[in-house]
């Protein structure tokens, strides 16, 4: 069985996987980060979206093998230590969940968003969030929730000019 | 679902690869970015008995310049495809449709090469492979061989490569002056895949079109070059009246599937449709 390294959330783990060991059962079956749900067997619906080495994937479409030497950042790694990610007070503060189940995959994937783009319009919300489905909410207060949290990661509140 | 048991090789090189490859057998499948693979092998539509994971082998991510043509290495994903300043300048037809292709995350990891050697006849980039003019580099323990890109799709989910062989790359040939190109793609949905495309590339001098490249997406079992609008077009003026024209021969001997997002009819008017759109666009 390969041995595979992964830095998860912060930890480094070391552990013998079968090849076929999806990612995120690893996450989830191995290391108990049931944060991250699968919602789908076909690679559409985004609920499982996590971030490689920075950059969002489905990891229900990565092999755990894949990852080997990869830093994985999931749903848990936010908002560590009792503090709450300006993403998830967004999607808290505009109500851009009902059921959840979608949320965990949203906020990644809105976290990759503004990694290359820290003020995306309306549009390009929907564009940057394609890969995640949402069947509560029709959308709306996810696109406002974006939108809130990217304005309060450009300008950090108490960050005010000292005159 | 779990996919079934299968052996893992993630070879360090291109010649390492071929070996495993050659020493696997029929049953083995190259692991490329997995976004069509992993899938097929969760539903269990596949069950290979080994997979060749190439996702380590640097060299195929390159994309560089060749003199008259790019070579853009079969690892390279779509969002590094999408960026490259290269793809942009000589090869902006690639670069439009791979930004049509799936979402952000699935552009994180599916790769230019493992879309053309999946050969899906609803996949955006071999059509415009073909629009292209592109050659296949191909690799295996016989040796590298080029396969021109209307020989490569040769039905349903089926290149003419060997289960031995890995793409290694693709040849594009810089355009001279005058070439348009342009990617007409309909879908209903974010994220969806072509119900119809029409990749297109034409060449104008002045007033008229010398030349004309158009290349079907999604209307039979493989992507086909428009031969006859190809023709109906060359030596015409630039005018709405013959690209309109022109388009009415999109639909000779193409095989258009019925499914839930279309009869083989309603692909048909598509085709034609946006036939005519692509070749306005790409004319401007
Ligand atoms: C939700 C979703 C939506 C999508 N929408 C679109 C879309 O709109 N348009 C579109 O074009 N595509 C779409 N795709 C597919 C996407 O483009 C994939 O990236 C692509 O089809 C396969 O590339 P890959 O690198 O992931 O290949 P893999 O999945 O790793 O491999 C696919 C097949 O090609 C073979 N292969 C791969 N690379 C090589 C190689 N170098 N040599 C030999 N054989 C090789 C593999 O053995 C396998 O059989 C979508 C995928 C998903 C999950
Ligand atoms: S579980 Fe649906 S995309 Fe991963
Ligand atoms: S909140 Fe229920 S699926 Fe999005």
């Amino acid at each position: 069985m390969p041995r595979i390294r992964v830095e998860v959330d912060g930890a480094t783990y070391e552990d013998d996987v079968e090849p076929r060991l999806l990612l995120v059962h690893y996450l989830r079956e191995r290391l108990g980060k049931v944060g991250t749900p699968v919602g789908c067997d076909t690679s559409n619906c985004g609920a499982c979206t996590v971030l490689m080495d920075g950059m969002s994937v489905k990891s229900c479409s990565v092999l755990a093998v894949q990852a080997d030497g990869s830093d994985v950042t999931t749903v848990e790694g936010l908002g560590i230590d009792g503090t709450t990610h300006p993403m998830q007070r967004a999607f808290h503060e505009e109500h851009a969940l009902q059921c959840g189940y979608c949320t965990p995959g949203m906020i990644m994937a809105s976290l990759d968003l503004l990694r290359e783009n820290a003020d995306p319009s309306e549009t390009e919300v929907r564009e940057g969030l394609e890969g995640n489905l949402c069947r509560c909410t029709g959308y709306q207060n996810i696109v406002k929730a974006v939108r809130r949290a990217a304005k309060e990661m450009r300008e950090p509140a108490g960050q005010e000019v000292t005159p | 679902m779990i996919p079934a048991a299968f052996d893992y090789a993630r070879p360090a090189s291109v010649d390492d690869a071929v070996r495993v490859l050659a020493d696997a057998g029929e049953d083995a499948k190259v692991l490329a970015g997995g976004q069509s693979l992993m899938p097929l092998l969760r539903l269990r539509l596949a069950i290979p008995d080994a997979l060749v994971d190439v996702g380590r082998i640097g060299a195929l991510r390159e994309i560089r310049d060749d003199g008259d043509a790019l070579v853009i290495g079969a690892m390279a994903t779509h969002h590094q495809v999408i960026r490259d300043p290269l793809v942009r300048e000589h090869a902006p037809l690639i670069a439009a449709a791979a930004e049509t292709v799936a979402d952000p995350a699935v552009r994180h990891r599916g790769t230019f090469g493992g879309s053309l050697a999946h050969a899906d006849p609803a996949g955006d980039l071999p059509a415009v492979a073909l629009a292209l003019d592109a050659v296949f580099l191909v690799r295996s323990v016989r040796g590298e061989r080029e396969i021109p890109a209307t020989e490569f799709f040769v039905d349903w989910m089926t290149s003419a490569m060997e289960p031995d062989e890995l793409l290694v790359g693709v040849r594009v040939p810089k355009p001279g002056p005058g070439w348009g190109v342009h990617y007409e793609k309909f879908h209903r949905t974010a994220q969806a895949w072509a119900i119809v495309g029409v990749a297109c590339a034409v060449r104008r001098n002045g007033g008229a079109i010398e030349e004309a490249r158009v290349a079907l997406t999604n209307m039979g079992p493989a992507p086909v070059r428009a031969d006859g609008v190809e023709n109906a077009v060359r030596g015409r003026p630039v005018s709405e009246d013959s690209f309109r024209s022109a388009a009415e021969h999109a639909t000779e001997g193409t095989e258009p599937p019925g499914d839930l997002h279309g009869s083989p009819e309603y692909r048909s008017h598509l085709a034609t449709v946006l036939t005519s759109r692509a070749l306005a666009a790409a004319a401007v």
